[in-house]
C-alpha cells in the first residue's frame, strides 16, 4: 500500500489529529539523543488506546512497514531511530496512564507511555518506593525503560529496571496480546516472555501494559564525599566498603577531568588537584545508617582519601550531590557535541579502566571526561568534541572502539545501560558469540518473520 | 516562494548555538506548550533540530517551520533547566527575525507592529478613541477582577474575558516629571510599560508613591514607546530597531541611578534582549544600550534589595494571597524572592504558596492570540493551582500574566483579585 492510502488506514484507527504527515513533525522524529544521523520516517501515529495500538502493529505487519515505538526519545545508542524504508514511529505519550498502584501487594500496573519520575512520585506520594532512576527519568518512560533496561544511581544496592518487571502484555506482530509474569511475587507460569521483553529495544514486541514491582522506602539516608590523590585509592575504597557488607544506595565516581570541568562551571569546592572522588549515600534504619555512615568514613580514610566530608544536614547533602548532578552538564557545556559512552566493568577493574581511557585520550588528542557508578562499574567516559569537525570526529570513533575494546579485555561490558540499538551492535558478537548473535537472529526471525519490529537495532539486518 | 538556499545562509549563522544541542530532551519536562501538545516539533529540541535541518537544507517547507517555530511562548522554562546550557532564547529571538523577516509578516501583525506601535504618539491617541468606544461592544463580567467580555468581537477575540482599556491611561493622569533625589539620594526612570500605561495604570500609581515615600526621584517622560517585545518576538527587525532607537533617544537625555519598571517583561526586555539583538549596532548605540541595561532593575527587586524593604511581622494578617512567578522574572531575571518580600511588608497579607508557582501562566504575548485554546489550556492549569492555595487573591510581578490569570479566573467564575505587588505595598503608605 502506499503511504497516502496507509495514512488513510491509520487515520481510521487512531483519528487524523494522531496521524502526523507533514515534513516537519516526521522530521522532529528523526533523532534520538544519540549522535547519529537522523532517519525520516515516513509516518508518525499516537494511539490513544491500547486497541488502537495493537491495530497500528498489525496493520504494519500487513503492509510490511518496519515500526519503531518511541516514548521521550531520550536512548543514547538509536534504539529510537527510525528505519529507512518507509518506517513508521509509533508514539505511546497518550498511552500514559497508571492504571493501579497496589499498596497491599506492592505492586502497579502503568501504561507504556507513563514518565518515570510522575510515577516515581505517585509512588512515594502513597508511601512506597519506585528505586530506578534512569539520569532521563523527569522526561523518559517506563516503557522506555524497561525496553532499554534503564539503570541509574541506586543501581548498587537496588538493581536496575529488570529488578522491578512482574509482567509485561505485549503485542506480537499481529496484533495478538501476549500476557506474561503476574502480580504475585512468584510466578513460574511459562516462559518467561516479560523477561524476554526487557532490554529488547522494541525488536521483539510492542508493549501494552507493564506490572512493576514496589518496595518500602528507607527511612532515612546518609551522604558524604571523599577526595582522593589518586584513582587506586579510590577504587580500594569502593572495594573495602562492600568488603565490610555495607552496600550504600549510591556509590559515585568522578575523575580528574570531570572534577576540574565540574569546578569551572559551579564553583562546587572541589580541589581540582584531586584525581578522584567518589560520593557515596548509605540508607535504611536511622540507628543502621548511623554506623554504617561512621564505618565508611573510617574505611575511606584508613585507604587514604586525603579528606572526606559528611553531610550533617538535608542543605548539606544536597550540596555534595550538586557536584555530581553537575557533571554532566560541565562536560556537555566544554564543546558543542557530547559523545557520551557506558561502557561498565567489574568494579575491581575500574582503576585499569580509567588508565586505559586516559591513555586513549592522550593517543587521540581527545578531552574525555568520566564519572559513573562506581558501585557497580558502570562509567560514563564522556568525550567532548564538535561533530561538524570531521577528521576530530573520526578520532573520536576510533577512540570509543578502543574504549568497547578495553571493557570487554578486562570482562566488562559494551553497554551498562543506555543499549546496544544501531551504535553499539557491530560489537555485540566481540562480546558475546557467533552462537549468541545466530541464536537471537533466529529467535528473531521467527518472533517477527517480516522483521517489521525495529530492525537494525541491537543484532542488525533486516533479514 | 522563497529562496531556500538564501534562507538557509542566513540561520547558519545560527549554526554554532544551535550544534550545543545534545537532544538530550529534558525539554520536554518543562515546555508548558509540550505538556499541552505532547508533541516533538512544539518542544525545543525539535525546534532547534528543524532549524538546523533548515540551515542545512535538509527541509524543503520553510513555512511549515516558521509555524513550529511561532508555536512557543519564549517563556524560558527550557533554557532555565537546559543541561548543555544552550543559548535558547538567543537562537529562538534571532530565527524568528531571519524566519519571519524573509516569510513575510501577517498583514494584521505589520498594521500593529509598523503602523502603531512605533508611533507612541498616535498609538496612545488610537486607543483613546477605542476606550471610548469599547462600552458599546463589550459588556462587564466580574467586578471583582474587573474583567469585560463580548459577544459582538468574539469573532476576533473568542470566548476571553478581556480587561478593558483604562479610562485614563496613566500618562494622561499623570503629567510627565522629572524630580530630583529626596531622602534617598536616588534618582529613577520609570518606564512603566504598555500594559501599565493602557491597562493598569493604577499600578503606575502605586509605584510613583511607593518611589514619594522613599523620597526616590523620578524621570518620567512624555510619549514613551513600547520595549520592543512584541516586535522581536515576531521577528520584525526594522520596528524592533526603531522601538529601541526610541526609548534609548529618550532615556539618554536625563542622568538617573536606575530605570525601574513595574513589568517583568519590559525588564527582561530591556536587560536582556536589548544587549542580546545589539550585534549590527554601531559602537556609540551599543554603549548607551548597555548603560541603560545595566541600570534596568525591576521595582520589586529595587524597592527590596537598593532601597532595603524588608518583610513585617504578620501575626494579624487579614488576607491571603499567593505569587505567581512570572517566567521573565524568574528565569530570565531570577527575581522571585523580592516580589514576595515587598507583599510580605504589608502586616495584613499573609502569602500561601501555590503549587507550580513558577510554572508558565500561558500568556506568552502573542501566542495567546495566535494559540488561544493552548494558552487557555496552559492558564487553566495555573488557575487551578491558584484556587487550590486557598488564597482570596493572586499576585504577580507582571502585567501580561495579571492579563492572562484575570481571564482564566473570570472564565471558570472565580472571585479573585488580580494585583501586583507593589500594589499591596503602596497600601501601607500613608
Amino acid at each position: 500500500m502506499t503511504t497516502d492510502a496507509l495514512t488513510k488506514e491509520f487515520q481510521a484507527i487512531v483519528g487524523n489529529e494522531n496521524v502526523m504527515v507533514s515534513e516537519a513533525d516526521r522530521q522532529s522524529y528523526s533523532y534520538d539523543a544519540a549522535v547519529l544521523e537522523p532517519v525520516v520516517p515516513a509516518l508518525v501515529l499516537r494511539p490513544e488506546t491500547t486497541e488502537a495500538l495493537g491495530k497500528c502493529v498489525k496493520l504494519c505487519n500487513d503492509n510490511d512497514r518496519p515500526l519503531t515505538v518511541r516514548g521521550a526519545g531520550t536512548n543514547l545508542s538509536g534504539g529510537t531511530i527510525p528505519d529507512p524504508r518507509g518506517g513508521v514511529v509509533i508514539l505511546t505519550n497518550s498511552l500514559n496512564k497508571i492504571l493501579e498502584i497496589n499498596e497491599q501487594d506492592l505492586y502497579a500496573v502503568v501504561q507504556p507511555g507513563v514518565v518515570t519520575a510522575t510515577f516515581a512520585a505517585e509512588v512515594a506520594k502513597r508511601g512506597l518506593f519506585y528505586p530506578p532512576d534512569p539520569g532521563s527519568q523527569a522526561v523518559s518512560t517506563l516503557g522506555g525503560n524497561v525496553a532499554e533496561n534503564a539503570g541509574g544511581l541506586r543501581g548498587l544496592k537496588y538493581g536496575v529496571t529488570k529488578d522491578y518487571v512482574m509482567g509485561v502484555d505485549f503485542f506480537d506482530v499481529d496484533g495478538g496480546l501476549v500476557k506474561s509474569g503476574s502480580r504475585t511475587v512468584k510466578c513460574v507460569t511459562g516462559y518467561n516472555l516479560g523477561g524476554l521483553m526487557i532490554a529488547s529495544e522494541g525488536t521483539l514486541g510492542v508493549f501494552a501494559e507493564i506490572t512493576l514491582k514496589l518496595v518500602p522506602p528507607p527511612a532515612a539516608q546518609k551522604a558524604m564525599m571523599a577526595i582522593y590523590d589518586n584513582v587506586d585509592k579510590a577504587s580500594e575504597s569502593v572495594a573495602a566498603i562492600i568488603a565490610n557488607k555495607i552496600v550504600p544506595c549510591t556509590l559515585e565516581f568522578l575523575d580528574n577531568a570531570t572534577i576540574r570541568y565540574v569546578e569551572d562551571f559551579c564553583k562546587a569546592g572541589l580541589p581540582t588537584d584531586a584525581q578522584a572522588v567518589l560520593l557515596i549515600e548509605v540508607d535504611g534504619h536511622p540507628v543502621q545508617v548511623e554506623e554504617d555512615a561512621a564505618k565508611v568514613v573510617e574505611l575511606c580514610k584508613k585507604v587514604g582519601a586525603s579528606e572526606v566530608k559528611m553531610a550533617e544536614d538535608a542543605a548539606q547533602r544536597d550540596a555534595l550531590w550538586t557536584a555530581r548532578r553537575a557533571a554532566l552538564p560541565a562536560l556537555a557545556r566544554a564543546r558543542p557535541t557530547t559523545v557520551l559512552e557506558d561502557a561498565t566493568v567489574p568494579r575491581s577493574k575500574i582503576p585499569a579502566m580509567i588508565k586505559a581511557i586516559n591513555e586513549i585520550a592522550a593517543k587521540y588528542k581527545l578531552d574525555i571526561g568520566t564519572f559513573g557508578h562506581a558501585g557497580d562499574g558502570n562509567l560514563h567516559p564522556t568525550i567532548m568534541c564538535d561533530r561538524r569537525d570531521k577528521e576530530e570526529f573520526h578520532r573520536v570513533e576510533a577512540a570509543v572502539d578502543e574504549i568497547f575494546d578495553v571493557a570487554i579485555s578486562l570482562k566488562g561490558t559494551l553497554s551498562g545501560e543506555h543499549g546496544i540499538g544501531l551504535a553499539k551492535s557491530k560489537w555485540m558478537e566481540k562480546e558475546t558469540s557467533r552462537a549468541t548473535i545466530e541464536y537471537s537472529r533466529r529467535m528473531k526471525k521467527s518472533i517477527d518473520p517480516k522483521s517489521i519490529l525495529n530492525p537494525g537495532k541491537i543484532i542488525a539486518g533486516r533479514g | 516562494m522563497p529562496d531556500v538556499k538564501q534562507l538557509a545562509r542566513l540561520l547558519m549563522e545560527l549554526d554554532d548555538q544551535m550544534a550545543t544541542c545534545m537532544k538530550c530532551g529534558m525539554c520536554q519536562a518543562v515546555c508548558p506548550v509540550f505538556a499541552e501538545t505532547m508533541r516533538e516539533a512544539d518542544v525545543t529540541r525539535g525546534k532547534i533540530a528543524l532549524l538546523e535541518n533548515l540551515a542545512h537544507e535538509m527541509i524543503k517547507d520553510a513555512a511549515g517551520v516558521q509555524d513550529k517555530l511561532n508555536k512557543c511562548l519564549l517563556c524560558g522554562s527550557c533554557a532555565a533547566s537546559c543541561p548543555s546550557g544552550v543559548k535558547i532564547m538567543d537562537i529562538f529571538l534571532k530565527a524568528r527575525a531571519i524566519v519571519n523577516g524573509y516569510m513575510g509578516l501577517s498583514p494584521a501583525k505589520r498594521a500593529v507592529l509598523r503602523g502603531m506601535l512605533t508611533r507612541p504618539r498616535l498609538f496612545n491617541a488610537l486607543l483613546g478613541m477605542a476606550e471610548t468606544f469599547q462600552g458599546l461592544f463589550t459588556k462587564p463580567v466580574n467586578d471583582v477582577i474587573g474583567s469585560s467580555c463580548s459577544k459582538m468581537l468574539s469573532p476576533v477575540i473568542g470566548d476571553r474575558h478581556f480587561l478593558p482599556l483604562a479610562k485614563t491611561p496613566l500618562h494622561n493622569a499623570v503629567k510627565p516629571m522629572n524630580t530630583a533625589p529626596g531622602a534617598s539620594g536616588l534618582k529613577v526612570a520609570f518606564f512603566p510599560g504598555c500594559l501599565v500605561d493602557k491597562i493598569f495604570p493604577r499600578v503606575g500609581h502605586a509605584v510613583l508613591k511607593v518611589l514619594a515615600h522613599h523620597g526616590v526621584g523620578v524621570y518620567l517622560p512624555d510619549a514613551q514607546a513600547c520595549c520592543g517585545i512584541p516586535a522581536a518576538a515576531s521577528g520584525d527587525q526594522d520596528s524592533y530597531d526603531k522601538l529601541v532607537r526610541y526609548n534609548v533617544d529618550l532615556f539618554s537625555k536625563e542622568n538617573f541611578d536606575y530605570l525601574v519598571t513595574p513589568c517583568g517583561t519590559c525588564t527582561a526586555t530591556i536587560k536582556d534582549i536589548w544587549p542580546k539583538l545589539s550585534d549590527a549596532y554601531p559602537a556609540e548605540l551599543k554603549a548607551r544600550i548597555s548603560s541603560i541595561t545595566e541600570r534596568t532593575m525591576d521595582i520589586n527587586a529595587f524597592l527590596v534589595d537598593v532601597i532595603g524593604v524588608q518583610a513585617v511581622e504578620n501575626g494579624k494578617a487579614t488576607h491571603t494571597v499567593t505569587f505567581h512567578d512570572s517566567c521573565h522574572l524568574k528565569k530570565s531575571l531570577g527575581v522571585s524572592a523580592q516580589p514576595r518580600t515587598l507583599i510580605k511588608a504589608n502586616p495584613d497579607y499573609q502569602v500561601v504558596e501555590m503549587k507550580e508557582a513558577d510554572r508558565c501562566c500561558g500568556n506568552g504575548g502573542s501566542f495567546n492570540l495566535y494559540h488561544y485554546e493552548i494558552s487557555k489550556q496552559i492558564g487553566r492549569r495555573k488557575r487551578d493551582n491558584i484556587v487550590a492555595s486557598g488564597a482570596e487573591m493572586v499576585s504577580t510581578g507582571c502585567p501580561a500574566c495579571m492579563m492572562q490569570i484575570s481571564d482564566m479566573l473570570s472564565q471558570a467564575g472565580d472571585n479573585k483579585p488580580v494585583r501586583h505587588p507593589v500594589e499591596i505595598y503602596a497600601e501601607t503608605l500613608p
